[in-house]
């Protein structure tokens, strides 16, 4: 996936998310840490260009949710949660750079109820490269590319690479 | 950065990178404390042990709710009401503890390497929450913590450390953190509480207060610890604060930004004027407020570093 696909897809998405809306003013996104902070500010972006006003958009860091912490060796880095707006009756957005075991978005959906309650949380993902270990789907797809478990999927700034 | 300790006993013993390591993961913690609901599930399952063989409120308060707000379970044993009163070693107790299955152990000590003889002979996690006139190294990272927020560094800062620093792990644990980190920390009080020898930890010795703090970033003020001295240092509590209180007018001769800060219990009108303790520059309660989101950053980032085999 290059620079024109992937700017492409997230025109699409944000598209998608309007039109899907009920009330725009509701909506929220928010990335999740790592890779889907940036691509929630690039969707915000354009969700901008496309209705004439901002959306708010703000960064979940999963780490403490994680459901694998006790097996690990060690402690992973825990990265910045950034929420400034009130999500009890928002439309919640989760941006997401590859949808993959659907554990990170459990986590994320449990964290987000300790800032409040949303109305409806909803998941865009740049990637769905499926193998789904939870009862989990994405609302809002960019490409979907099916691979194994011994590849890699890598969202650059630009790009999508599959090794 | 890989974490890799299961214990913090010392700052001496940590490199530059852990501390801003520990730094930034409290970071993450302090916005945690902004949340509705003030608590995430890191540590669900585990079991932290306050050991404290030391009376503490504020230190023993703070890790008892870092480990809350961690989804921990805690409890706390003291001196008195535990058998260490009935003539139990401390390395039966804490065997007793591990065999309890608890996680972590944090201890207070009033004898210095108490937290180092108990990490080396368990396997539980060992946090040290002061041990005798050594280190109270979870101290000096949330002075350094509440430093980098008000100043946005640490490196080349002027931190002037006033008061009983014999006596004190928290003035050792601040000189080791702060010259590592690349502050420059001067050292004052009377004479008999400030020996030459802490010259040798990089850290210049003054025994003139307003020389000492005239162009200090941050003041920190220490208690004098009279239940570790055994005889009388100065001689008076009314000179001590005449001659190394931090007065008001001492104060107005600092650089304009200078802060105030203090490890507490604060002893009024002694070490600090009243008013002085209560003023805008004054980061005294806040460091109590980030030593939470510090002591949760050490205890998740210590929990965490626990091979797989003895975290099941």
């Amino acid at each position: 996936m290059d620079t024109v696909a992937m700017d492409r897809a997230l025109t699409r998405m944000a598209h998608e998310i309007v039109e899907r809306s009920e009330d725009i003013g509701k909506i929220a996104l928010v990335g999740i840490q790592g890779g889907g902070v940036r691509l929630a500010q690039r969707l915000a972006a354009k969700l901008h260009e496309i209705v004439g006003k901002s959306v708010p958009c703000g960064m979940l860091d999963i780490t403490m949710h994680r459901d694998d912490l006790s097996l690990r060796k060690k402690p992973p880095v825990a990265r910045q949660t950034n929420i400034q707006f009130d999500v009890t009756g928002k439309h919640i957005i989760f941006v997401d750079d590859v949808l993959y075991t659907g554990r990170s978005t459990r986590a994320a959906m449990s964290e987000i109820t300790d800032f409040g309650r949303p109305a409806r949380i909803q998941l865009a993902v740049l990637v769905d490269r499926g193998h789904r270990e939870l009862p989990i789907r994405a609302d809002y797809v960019g490409k979907n590319i099916p691979t194994s478990k011994e590849q890699k999927v890598r969202v650059l700034a630009d790009e999508v690479i599959v090794e | 950065m890989n974490w890799n300790r299961k214990d913090l006993i010392t700052i001496q013993d940590l490199q530059p990178e852990e501390i801003v390591h520990i730094l930034d993961t409290a970071l993450t913690f302090e916005e945690v404390g902004h949340r509705d609901v003030k608590k995430v599930p890191a540590l669900r399952g585990k079991t932290l042990v306050n050991l404290f063989i030391e009376p503490s409120t504020r230190t023993r308060t703070s890790f008892e709710l870092a480990a809350h707000r961690l989804s921990a379970d805690i409890v706390n044993i003291t001196a008195t009401a535990s058998s260490i009163s009935k003539g139990e070693t401390l390395k039966d107790t804490a065997l007793n503890l591990q065999a309890l299955h608890a996680d972590i152990i944090v201890i207070r000590h009033s004898s210095a390497g108490a937290a180092k003889f108990l990490a080396d002979r368990l396997d539980v996690s060992v946090i040290n929450a002061g041990d005798g006139a050594h280190e109270h190294p979870t101290q000096a990272l949330l002075d350094a913590f509440t430093i980098r927020q008000k100043k946005g560094r640490i490196a080349g800062l002027n931190v002037t450390i006033l008061g009983d620093i014999l006596y004190s792990r928290v003035a050792r644990s601040n000189i080791h953190l702060l010259t590592k980190l690349g502050a420059r920390v001067t050292l004052a009080g009377p004479s008999t509480l400030v020996p030459r020898v802490f010259e040798q930890l990089g850290c210049r010795v003054c025994y003139n207060v307003e020389e000492a703090i005239a162009d200090a970033d941050v003041i920190n003020l220490l208690r004098i610890q009279h239940e570790r001295q055994r005889q009388t240092m100065f001689p008076s509590i009314g000179e001590y604060a005449s001659i190394f209180g931090l007065t008001k007018e001492r104060f107005a001769r600092t650089k304009p930004d200078a802060l105030i800060m203090h490890p507490g219990p604060i002893n009024r009108g002694v070490e600090i004027d009243s008013d002085l303790a209560d003023c805008k520059r004054s980061v005294i309660l806040q460091q109590v407020s980030h030593g939470l989101s510090v002591r949760m950053a050490v205890l998740y980032l210590c929990a965490g570093a626990q091979p797989a085999e003895e975290a099941a």
